[in-house]
């Protein structure tokens, strides 16, 4: 709790604008000030849970909570009351998902979960413990980009962006499910994301050029569960240590969603 | 003397072709970093206590428990104790603290009292305005007897509601303060240049120590000109604070008031002989920008019918001030206009089509138009699908066509670019700029890499920093022209600087010299060439920087476009619902940078048409003034399904690029609400004279015709 | 959001006893109660999370006695399963048109039964009936989706749900889990119309959660619905009819109609089940359906067209029921 605490008493001094500007370093700050890593044990700090019903009440205050995201398990403390988005945006740096109407609408926020599109903003962290987590930056990276991606960045499938990152995970998981869509299918499946600058076509020819030649991702898929704390200034993206690729399960359920 | 000039078509090699935007890994990947993404160290959170009445006074207000909070570092009071609001979500006070729970917190914490005052939110209703504002009436020629001769005449009212920007990214800023006067602002706005100065004013710096930042920004449409009073705030509290603060809008806050477009009503009398030849016009028409003005439609649009009169007035309304949005007033004058005058052509019998090429002679570009319409009509297969008002297909299912024409200036805006070649051969331009996502960037960087003979890869663009040469804000069009004018203009003279040292050293005139193929060579000798490294050797260890502006020399951009577009649609005349077939756009903008980010813009602009055509509109409570549509569920924008087939042509080739660079984010928006509406009008047979084409306004229009048509029979 | 004590319990029993603390809420999906607590329209002081009790997931079939279905099954589940799609298409398809994949992929069945009403009154924070000096906002203000029937006052709220009146039409059967123990009650009793602002539109008693869902076998009754949604992407119904009839040879022994969108509860439109008795379906049999569904219906300020809404629906649901029209986009 005590360092945790710390992140409240902001550190003197500023930044540097280009350690600022450059995403990952701003993570490295964040290390230095007490980024939440804590060791099993610490998390387990007496008061943070008591028994009621035979059950566990946590909070309202910071618990100790594991997260699975990108492949690597992340410790971390929250409030029962944190969102996933807020939790990966605040305390981890993975911005790529977007804080937009956070009511469950927009689809800006979108992640993986269980293989599955949610938004981020309408689940707590805490519920989503110990299940596989994939944000927008456990697809590729801008040297080089999963080919979803690049059929975004192909098709123009992008104005100002901000959707862009949702869109990118709502396609993933639609076509993980789905691998050769009808444009009705893509239109269904992509209903729950909303763009203002209108890209809509290129989203279209995007999804529809990226699905004959999307690999099996490995990242999203179930992986052991990494024991150990991660060293907090590589735990932004993962990037740095690849996931160690499997075969992916796929279940094809091969439905046809009515639409 | 450099004679300025783009390259002539069979010189471009990346000029007009289909590039990538350059952002678009960092986009696709999330590593994009925008405003409402950074974190500067030790940063605080600011939340805004804002006013829940269309209209009050502060009667009284307390801060005192919100500053005992622990973690709160500022609070400050905006509108105190005999303030008077004057629209819903007005900011009250502002906090700053150590996490954005805990500035919530002491927000709810701040106690109010307010006197609530009458409102007034229902411009439609002018009649029941408490105040109105009279434009000056334009009379040109005889209307009145003009319309007297008139041999087929039709009146009608038209309306579209208030729709507000809804920017993804909300409006906000990050402030740090660096100096005792200094400070640095990571906003996203869409004029970095101009927002620095307005928050120098704001908080009594120099608007030399202010330093502005936009890296990337999630929308603004036209919204995001401003430092905003937020803006300040921000800074002021971070002052207080001695740290740096963020402060970004929540989405009720966003809707409600930082970006409104404002409405339009208006009553139309027009006619025309027999043969479709347009005479007479006459109307009135009235908006609400808020407390004040919001300028004022171009009506009649586009077609100066010889004998006209038009007043716009204003009626003010508790809301916040209206804000520009793509294409300021146009969307309005098209769809009030294009409405009438569709109407018109149903009286007369006619074909929409020869109507409106009938009247082409009235416009300022007749032959643009002329050879837009007979594009769009090769494309919508036009001639051949239309049928005269009313689907006469069974069952409830009604297609029909509707077209509309629009215009924009789009003249490049003033700009500065400062382009540099370093020692390594890496070129850079530097622009006071930013990237509101039409693509900026990479239009720059084509202008300067087919300038200097580089490839892409060659050049670098900084952009989105109020610190570069100043260049004008991202709206109305501007952009393009202006940036890549300037770009283009300096990279020539850097050439000039350059051919001067190498001439002598390559043994020909600076004149006889090119940049091409990442060497500077002899034109008529090509194997005697530098590489750019050695080229700047000949300077010594110092980089080559020059200098181009826009306005300048040469004519690199101009204005004044046309544009056309065909809608077609189907109406379910039993519930109303309007779904999109197609659209067809044909537009002209110049010369073209950027073939795949200019379709872009146009394909980006008929969706946001569409949407708010189709389901957009912020609904204001009558009964409280407050916005009801405060979330992405009740502001309903059109999704991936809902656009229906989307066919876009550029006009480009001889004829079109000798005109420069013309802006392309405005056009494209002006005509889907008109043709969309005339569409749905050609389907039912009847027209819904309001938008958005909801089933609502659907329904209540056919309900309405029904009860004319009983009437007229019980009469 | 304001802060609350969390706890994620794996038996029924834990859960009821662990709800039974004064201002404690169950969480299932969140979609809803998430932006609820947001908005600080709900302040629970604890959310008991049901996704960990077991057995509360999944469809089973009672080997031709009908359907249980696990009340914390999400909607993308329900929508994808084999045995659901068999006996009941068009719930399965129902489940598939609605909101978005983001949302059917975590709200549940029990969620959607009890989601909160999209009145924007209420959403804005004015409360569910809300009222202004004794005056309902929603019938002085704009009702463009407020209610046509049921609205006598005081309340104009819509049911939001589309699977509700479906699953009314068929006889659906909820088991409820309390303190008390367990009761199973037709749906449409878990509704009522509140009287006085604070009273729930729901008839849970305290620490109760909805266990499951119980459908009866389908038994070859003729089962459709029909929803108006503008947009084809994330939108909610503006009305909707669920239509359910029980076939004496070639005509109609007995009809549900149920009307979702249109009151504060699911709508059974009896007007148009009595019309129906007896009857052959056909196009002017289903329009007079429509018509006499909505009868009774009252026009606000601004909501005309939602009666014209509703009588086409019904229309239209029994028309597809009977076969003689498509799915709708």
């Amino acid at each position: 709790m005590a360092r945790d605490g710390e992140r409240d008493d902001p550190p003197a001094g500023g930044l540097s604008r280009r350690a600022f500007l450059r995403g990952g370093a701003a993570v490295g700050a964040l290390g230095s000030a007490g980024l939440l890593v804590l060791e099993g044990a610490e998390a387990k700090a007496p008061g943070a849970s008591r028994s009621e019903a035979g059950v566990e009440v946590w909070g309202p205050g910071e618990v100790p909570i594991r997260l699975r995201i990108n492949g690597k398990s992340f410790d971390l403390k929250v409030e029962p009351r944190a969102t996933l988005l807020d939790t990966l945006r605040e305390r981890l740096e993975l911005t790529g998902a977007k804080r937009v109407c956070d009511r469950g609408t927009c689809g800006a926020c979108t992640v993986l979960l269980n293989g599955k599109a949610v938004y981020a903003c309408s689940v707590l962290a805490i519920d989503v413990q110990h299940q596989p987590i994939v944000t927008v930056e456990g697809l590729g990276r801008p040297e080089k980009l999963h080919p979803l991606q690049a059929a975004f960045v192909e098709h123009d499938a992008q104005q100002c962006g901000f959707c862009t990152p949702g869109f990118v995970m709502a396609a993933k998981a639609f076509l993980d499910h789905n691998p050769s869509p009808t444009l009705e299918e893509i239109h269904h499946g992509l209903s729950g994301n909303f763009c203002r600058c209108g890209t809509y076509m290129g989203l279209r020819k995007a999804v529809l050029a990226a699905a004959p030649q999307l690999p099996a991702s490995a990242l999203e898929e179930e992986e052991e569960d990494r024991e150990g704390i991660d060293d907090p200034a590589m735990s932004d993206t993962g990037e740095k240590e690849p996931a160690k690729k499997k075969p992916p399960k796929k279940k094809k359920r091969g439905r046809r969603r009515h639409g | 003397m450099v004679e300025y000039s783009w390259p002539k078509a069979e010189d471009r090699r990346l000029i007009g072709k289909r590039i990538s935007r350059l952002d678009g890994p960092a986009k696709v990947t999330g590593r994009a970093k925008y405003t409402y993404d950074l974190k500067p160290q030790g940063m605080l959170w600011a939340k805004v206590l804002r006013c829940p009445h269309a209209h009050a006074r502060v009667k009284s207000l307390d801060v005192s428990a919100a500053e005992r909070m622990p973690g709160v570092k500022a609070v400050r009071v905006i509108q105190g104790p005999g303030a008077e609001i004057q629209w819903a979500l007005d900011e009250v006070a502002a906090v700053a603290a150590t996490s954005e729970a805990l500035a919530e917190a002491a927000v709810r914490a701040i106690k109010v009292e307010y006197e609530v005052l009458p409102h007034f939110v229902a411009e439609e209703k002018i009649e029941q305005a408490p105040k109105v504002d009279p434009g000056p009436e334009e009379t040109v020629g005889d209307p009145d007897a003009a319309l007297a001769a008139a041999e087929v005449k039709v009146k009608g009212t038209y309306g579209m509601p208030l729709v507000a920007h809804n920017c993804l990214e909300a409006h906000g800023q990050i402030v740090q303060w660096t100096g005792p006067d200094s400070l640095t602002a990571w906003c996203s706005t869409q004029a970095v240049a101009g927002v620095a100065p307005q928050l120098a004013e704001g908080v009594g710096i120099p608007a030399a120590n202010v330093r502005v930042v936009t890296e990337y920004m999630g929308g603004g449409y036209g919204s995001k000109f401003s430092a905003d009073r937020w803006g300040v705030e921000c800074a002021r509290l971070a002052k207080l604070a001695g740290a740096p603060v963020k402060l970004m809008l929540d989405r009720r806050a966003e809707i409600t008031v930082a970006g409104d477009r404002p409405s339009a009503y208006g009553e139309v009398e027009v006619g025309a002989k027999r043969d479709g030849t347009l005479t007479a016009w006459v109307s009135k028409s009235w908006a609400s920008g808020g407390l004040g003005s919001a300028g004022t439609p171009p009506i009649p649009y586009i077609f100066q019918v010889p004998n006209r009169r038009h007043r716009h007035s204003s009626v003010p309304t508790n809301r916040a001030s209206a804000r520009a949005w793509r294409a300021p007033n146009h969307p309005q004058g098209a769809f009030i206009t294009m409405s009438a005058l569709d109407d018109l052509a149903a009286a007369l019998g006619m074909n929409p089509l020869d109507f409106f090429l009938q009247n082409l002679a009235l416009t300022k570009l007749e032959k643009v138009y002329r050879e837009e319409l007979q594009a769009a009509d090769e494309l919508m297969g036009w001639r051949q699908r239309w049928h005269p008002r009313g689907d006469p297909a069974k069952g409830p299912l009604k297609q029909g066509l509707g077209l509309s024409l629009h215009t924009w200036g789009g003249r490049g805006h003033r700009s500065n670019c400062e382009v540099t070649v370093h020692p390594d051969g890496m070129a850079e331009a530097k622009i006071a700029s930013q990237d509101i996502g039409t693509g900026t960037r990479t239009v720059i960087a084509i202008v300067l890499a087919e300038t200097l003979g580089l490839p892409l890869e060659a050049v670098k663009v900084s952009l989105g920093d109020s610190r570069y040469p100043a260049s004008g804000g991202s709206g109305g069009s501007t952009t393009v022209g202006g940036v890549s004018s300037a770009t283009r203009r300096a990279a020539q003279n850097l050439l000039a600087t350059v051919f001067a040292k190498a001439g002598p050293q390559l043994g020909a005139a600076p004149e006889a010299l090119e940049a091409a193929e990442g060497v500077i060579r002899v034109m008529a000798e090509p194997s005697k060439s530098l590489t750019w490294r050695q080229a700047l050797a000949l300077f010594g260890q110092t980089p080559v920087t020059a200098a181009g502006a826009n306005p300048g020399d040469g004519e690199l951009t101009s204005s004044g476009v046309g544009g056309v577009q065909m809608a077609d649609v189907s109406v379910d005349a039993e519930t109303g619902v309007v779904r999109i077939n197609k659209v067809v756009a044909v537009q002209d903008c110049g010369l073209v940078i950027d073939l795949k980010t200019a379709e872009s813009q146009v394909y980006g602009g008929m969706i946001m048409g569409i949407s708010s055509a189709l389901s957009e509109e912020k609904v204001l409570d009558p009964v409280t003034g407050v916005a009801l549509t405060t979330d992405f569920e009740s502001y309903k924008m059109a999704g991936i399904a809902d656009v229906g087939e989307l066919v876009v042509r550029i006009m480009t080739g001889p004829g079109y690029d000798e005109r420069g660079v013309i802006g392309l984010g405005e056009p494209p928006v002006i005509s889907p609400g008109p043709a969309i509406a005339n569409a749905v009008a050609n389907a039912l047979g009847v027209r819904v004279p309001f938008l958005p084409l909801t089933p609502r306004r659907v329904l209540d229009a056919l309900a309405a015709m029904t009860a004319d048509v009983a009437k007229k029979e019980t009469a | 959001m304001q802060p609350f004590e969390y706890a994620s319990p794996t038996t029924r029993e834990q859960a009821v006893r662990l709800l039974a603390a004064p201002g404690a809420t169950a969480l299932a999906g969140g979609s809803d109660l998430l932006g609820l607590m947001k908005d600080e329209i709900e302040t629970p002081k604890r959310l008991i999370n049901l996704k960990g009790i077991e057995g509360l997931t999944g469809v089973r079939s009672e080997k031709g006695k009908g359907l249980r279905i696990g009340a914390l099954t999400t909607l993308d589940d329900l929508a994808a399963d084999a045995a659901l799609g068999w006996e009941y298409p068009a719930i399965a398809a129902s489940a598939g048109r609605l909101a978005g994949p983001q949302i059917r992929n975590v709200a549940t069945v029990g969620g959607n039964l009890l989601q909160r009403p999209r009145c924007w009154y209420f959403r804005n924070g004015f409360g569910l009936l809300a009222q202004k000096d004794g005056k309902s906002m929603a019938a002085e203000g704009d009702n463009r989706y407020h209610a046509i029937l049921g609205n006598d006052g005081p309340a104009y709220f819509v049911q939001p749900s589309t699977l509700v009146p479906l699953l009314v039409a068929v006889g659906a059967q909820v088991t409820l889990f309390g303190p008390q123990g367990e009761r199973r009650i037709d749906l449409e009793k878990l509704y009522r119309i509140p009287q006085k602002e604070g009273e729930p539109e729901h008839d849970l008693q305290a620490g109760e959660i909805v266990a499951e869902l119980f459908l009866p076998p389908a038994a070859g009754r003729k089962i459709a619905s029909y929803e108006v949604r503008q947009r084809q992407s994330l939108d909610w119904s503006l009305a909707t009819a669920a239509v359910c009839l029980e076939m004496d040879g070639g005509t109609v022994g007995r009809a549900r109609v149920v009307l979702g969108q249109v009151a504060p509860i699911p709508w059974n439109a009896t007007e148009a089940e009595e019309l129906l008795k007896g009857k052959a379906i056909d196009a002017a049999v289903a329009e007079q359906a429509g018509e006499n569904a909505v009868q009774k219906a009252r026009a606000l300020s601004h909501n005309r067209y939602k009666i014209q809404l509703a009588r086409v629906a019904v229309k239209r649901a029994l028309l597809k029921a009977a076969s003689m029209m498509e799915e709708e986009g």
